[in-house]
């Protein structure tokens, strides 16, 4: 099975963020950027899958900024054998120009799953995945906890609002990742050696313009400045009556 | 006169409340706009939903009704639904940003070609475009943006708008599904324990983290949650305590777990990591109860009461169930 895992370079989730002059993106100095988390769940199933069939090729593969050859290079250390940066200085916010741009670069190389994320943590969008999965018109299942193949076909679990669903999918597939479904392999120094050797194409994105246009990128309004109502078992009463009087919530 | 359409959700004959939210921003997004709004509904046995969706404002239904829809497909309902937009020549498709509307809509809108916002917590239609307004980076910013593609398609994160009443009998249109070959169809609905609320419906959220030492103790957060009564509040949990095996991940709350947005939240023990903020910081009130006052979870919260969590919830649970025993 010839399987694609779509990743993206994100800022560290532990980062404060600054909005840029332009009021439209964030300000880049001094944020760290890492692997998007849920896209390290994309490509360890990516691993196992071609571990359990013991045949086919991973090629990972980034619509970004030049400097996610970093982070593509980690996903070859991991195990990956090859892959593509489409590159780009924009911030890649618009989930339909995105995924338009990849079906169309996915369709010109042999590919029978495609394994993503469930949720890129920059613009939270978690829209790729269905989004790519029609324009490509390929099964998909989305938010995946738990996933087994047999016999060409995909057995998918996930969580639905107060219960878990069982979902069955063709290939091609697509496929978007949750926490839980593996714990992803961290690269050895094997790996970091061999990843010199593999194969990472470079090449401009070929991205329309955004079907959603930036108005603005805003620090999100504080919340009102809250209060102690006390100390221990005794401020309950006055926790009630804020939560009765003031907020009305009781 | 505009089409505005909701692509609401039924499961096993009930209407999600989340789809008459939808609602609302669709009459809201109608009167600015000149529109009236189209609810789609796809499944099976849809007649008391449709009922539901005319009192909940809409003005017309559209509902693909038939055996082969028993079982969500998310390839086969987005091309039915995606025919009926089509028809309809809308201008904004909104469906709430539930585990099916992620799904759902953004096919949808790839099968339109159109573009989507997703998550959006408020939609609008000013000078003739449709704009929406989105967390991005977990919270920590909030994204507007402008639709340069029609339609507009958004999927709106649950509690922002009030659930749709005060309609009438809506129109229904029955449509019959296709019985194609469907690439991927669900199977099975394992429920989540009976009388369990989930997470994001839960109008009260109860999460509980390392501060209660050991999983046993969640008992404590158990019973807090069950004092506001069947069916109000759900149990949460932080990341910590998740990998700790203490709390399945279903119950995890924040950035890589669940965003809850309850009219209120307590968290239990929890210090406010960014991460977890991530999760619940829309909530409309928040309270914190942990030991260390310049725990960052204070720096969110409406109300916080510094203590030990074994001495203040058994005293807050006893509270609460005195109010709710007197409403
Ligand atoms: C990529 C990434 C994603 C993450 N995603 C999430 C996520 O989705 N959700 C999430 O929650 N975290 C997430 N985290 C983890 C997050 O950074 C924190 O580690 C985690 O939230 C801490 O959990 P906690 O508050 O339960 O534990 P701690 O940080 O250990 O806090 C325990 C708190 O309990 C208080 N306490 C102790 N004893 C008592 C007592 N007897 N009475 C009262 N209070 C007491 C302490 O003062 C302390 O504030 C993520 C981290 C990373 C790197
Ligand atoms: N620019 C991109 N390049 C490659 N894959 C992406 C990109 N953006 C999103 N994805 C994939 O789609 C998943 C969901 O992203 P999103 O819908 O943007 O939240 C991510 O976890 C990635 O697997």
């Amino acid at each position: 099975m010839d399987i694609v895992v779509c990743v993206k370079r994100v800022p560290a989730t532990d980062t404060a963020i600054k909005i840029a002059a332009d009021g439209k993106s964030i300000d880049a100095t001094a944020v760290q950027f890492e692997l998007n988390a849920y896209d390290e769940f994309a490509l360890e199933q990516a691993l196992r899958i071609k571990e359990q069939l013991n045949a086919g090729s991973v090629t990972v593969v980034t619509i970004g900024s030049k400097d996610a050859q970093k982070e593509l290079r980690d996903a070859l250390a991991r195990g990956a054998d090859k892959a593509v940066l489409l590159s780009t200085d924009q911030w890649v916010h618009d989930g339909a120009s995105t995924a338009a741009a990849l079906a169309t670069w996915i369709k010109s190389v042999p590919c029978q799953l495609v394994l993503c994320g469930r949720q890129a943590v920059d613009s939270d969008n978690n829209q790729l995945p269905a989004n790519l999965a029609a324009r490509l018109g390929f099964g998909c299942v989305t938010e995946v906890s738990k996933l087994t193949l047999e016999n060409g076909v995909f057995t998918a679990e996930r969580d639905i609002e107060g219960a878990r669903e069982i979902v069955t999918c063709k290939t091609p597939a697509v496929i978007s990742c949750h926490k839980g479904l593996n714990q992803p392999r961290y690269a050895n120094l094997k790996g970091i050696m061999a990843a010199k050797k593999k194969p990472l194409e470079e090449k401009a994105a070929q991205l329309g313009a955004p079907a959603m246009q930036i108005v603005s990128l805003t620090l999100p309004p504080a919340r009102a400045a809250g209060r102690i109502v006390g100390q221990g078992a005794e401020a309950v009463p006055a926790l009630i009556t804020a939560l009765r009087n003031e907020a009305k919530v009781l | 006169m505009s089409n505005l359409v909701v692509i609401a959700e039924v499961r096993a004959g009930t209407l999600k409340r989340p789809s008459l939210e939808a609602i609302t921003a669709a009459l809201q997004l109608a009167s600015a706009s000149n529109g009236r709004v189209t609810a789609i509904a796809c499944g099976s046995g849809l007649d008391a939903a449709c009922a539901e969706l005319g009192k909940g404002g809409a003005h017309r239904v559209i509902a693909i009704d038939g055996p082969s829809f028993a079982n969500y497909s998310g390839d086969a309902w987005a091309k039915a639904i995606t025919e009926q937009v089509a028809k309809l020549s809308a201008t904004a498709v909104l469906m709430a940003h539930t585990a099916m509307g992620k799904d759902l809509l953004p096919r949808v809108s790839a099968l339109l070609d159109t573009g989507i916002v997703t998550d959006a917590i408020s939609v609008s239609f000013k000078d003739g475009a449709f704009m929406a307004q989105k967390p991005v980076f977990a919270g920590k910013a909030a994204l507007t943006v402008r639709a340069a593609k029609a339609p507009f398609c958004a999927t709106l994160r649950p509690n922002n708008y009030a659930a749709g009443s005060g309609g009438g009998s809506a129109e229904v249109t029955k449509v019959a599904p296709t019985a194609g070959d469907f690439l991927a169809v669900v199977r099975e609905i394992v429920a989540a324990g009976a009388g369990k609320t989930p997470l994001q419906e839960a109008k009260v959220v109860v999460s509980g983290g390392r501060g209660l030492k050991e999983p046993v103790h969640f008992k404590l957060i158990e019973d807090l949650a069950a004092a506001f009564g069947p069916g109000v509040a759900a149990v949460g949990a932080s990341r910590a305590v998740v990998d700790a095996g203490w709390r399945p991940h279903s119950e995890q709350v924040g950035q890589t777990g669940k965003v809850v947005s309850p009219p209120l939240y307590i968290a239990v023990g929890i210090s406010g990591a960014i991460q977890h903020l991530a999760g619940m910081r829309t909530a409309r009130t928040i309270v914190a109860i942990n030991k260390d006052a310049d725990a960052p979870i204070f720096k969110v919260a409406d109300y916080g009461i510094v203590g030990d969590v074994f001495e203040v919830v058994p005293a807050l649970t006893k509270a609460i169930a005195e109010v709710v025993k007197h409403k």
